[in-house]
């Protein structure tokens, strides 16, 4: 199974590369509705996107409230 | 009218397959405007069907293929009303969307809805009346109905019933989390994925191999084994009418509507 730090890696990864952020300009705490500038439509592309990555399911209730990538990578951890 | 171009859908015959496209911004909520035009489309369905074998649903708008019904509408046109009278506007609504949505489910013809993105409340359940539903790989689905306080009022539940085991279909509706395609595919309810934006074209693809078959033997085989539950669809109306006099789904529908923070698509 994969680290927490190497799954927090890849959901930065993925984040930058498909919302055309470059990769340096995000960090592990930063609230990911404003530094990548979406909107809630957006946030469940994101969500979808990355169950496809990690090939798992993660229920939309356990991120309300979530809006760092740190606490959406520990959430994807427990699932993997 | 084997052609039309509204506010909230259009349609063209190509090949032998009926497109209907809904393209009401934002997210193709369905309010009082796209039922009309819907029962426009109804009405016109058997001169369609005659020179037709197939019909596919489908959105042009990247948000998704519909986020169901128009709360906004539905607050807003309840507001200042006795709670008699806006039941009573609600019921008319429903009896209405069932009839298109009955009329749907029942077409002579094989239906196909090519979804992508949001596909949510009753944008999901009007993808339920189709015989086939392909979802591209970045759809989305999910019943938020319960967060109002209110239950799927488009058909939902019956029809999900009928295509789906019981224990799926109560944790959709009781956590109103919202699912990706591959779990869509996994328990039933989705037959095909399509790449991201490719949705119509494999839509186009199934329409046409369908139409090499005899019509009439599709017609009876897909009465066989698609039959319209209309007990549990009037009864539907009737539970989501008593739940929507209560004072708990204006105060839901009120949060909804006036929700301004960043997830309100995340129930």
């Amino acid at each position: 199974m994969p680290t927490t730090d190497h799954t927090l890696d890849e959901v930065l990864n993925l984040a930058a590369a498909h919302f055309k952020v470059p990769r340096e300009k995000l960090t592990p705490d930063d609230d990911f509705f404003k530094t990548l500038g979406i909107d809630s439509l957006q946030a469940l592309d994101l969500l979808t996107r990355l169950e496809h990555h990690f090939r798992i399911e993660l229920p939309d209730y356990e991120l309300q409230g979530v809006s760092d990538f740190r606490t959406l990578a520990s959430r994807i951890q427990a699932r993997l | 009218m084997n052609e039309f171009k509204g506010q909230a859908i259009s349609w063209h015959v190509v090949n032998g397959a009926i497109e209907l496209a809904l393209h009401r911004e934002p997210c193709n909520e369905i309010g009082s405007g796209t039922l009309e035009e819907l029962e426009t489309f109804a009405g016109a369905l058997p001169e369609l069907a005659r020179e037709a074998h197939a019909l596919i649903i489908h959105s042009t708008l990247k948000a998704g293929f519909s986020a169901g019904a128009d709360l906004r509408e539905l607050y807003e046109g309840s507001q200042g009303m006795e709670k008699s009278e806006a039941v009573r506007g609600v019921r008319e609504f429903l009896r209405r969307i069932h009839g298109v949505m009955n009329t749907l489910d029942a077409a002579p013809l094989t239906t196909i809805a090519a979804v992508h993105g949001v596909t949510f409340g009753g944008g999901f359940e009007l993808a339920l009346v189709c015989d086939i539903i392909i979802a591209d790989r970045m759809a989305r689905f999910c019943f938020p109905e319960l967060r109002l306080g209110l239950i799927p009022g488009f058909g939902g539940i019956p029809r999900l019933k009928r295509d789906l085991g019981n224990a799926v279909v109560r944790d959709l509706l009781l956590t109103g989390r919202s699912f990706n395609v591959m779990k869509a595919q996994q328990i039933g309810l989705v037959s095909q994925i399509a790449a991201e934006g490719e949705a119509l074209r494999v839509a186009r693809a199934t329409a046409s191999q369908v139409g090499k078959f005899d019509r009439r033997t599709a017609i009876a085989a897909k009465q066989f084994m698609k039959p319209i539950p209309y007990e549990e669809l009037k009864r539907e109306i009737e539970i989501f009418c008593e739940l929507f006099s209560r004072p708990a789904v204006e105060e839901g529908l009120r949060k909804f509507v006036e929700n301004e923070g960043l997830q309100p698509y995340l129930p």
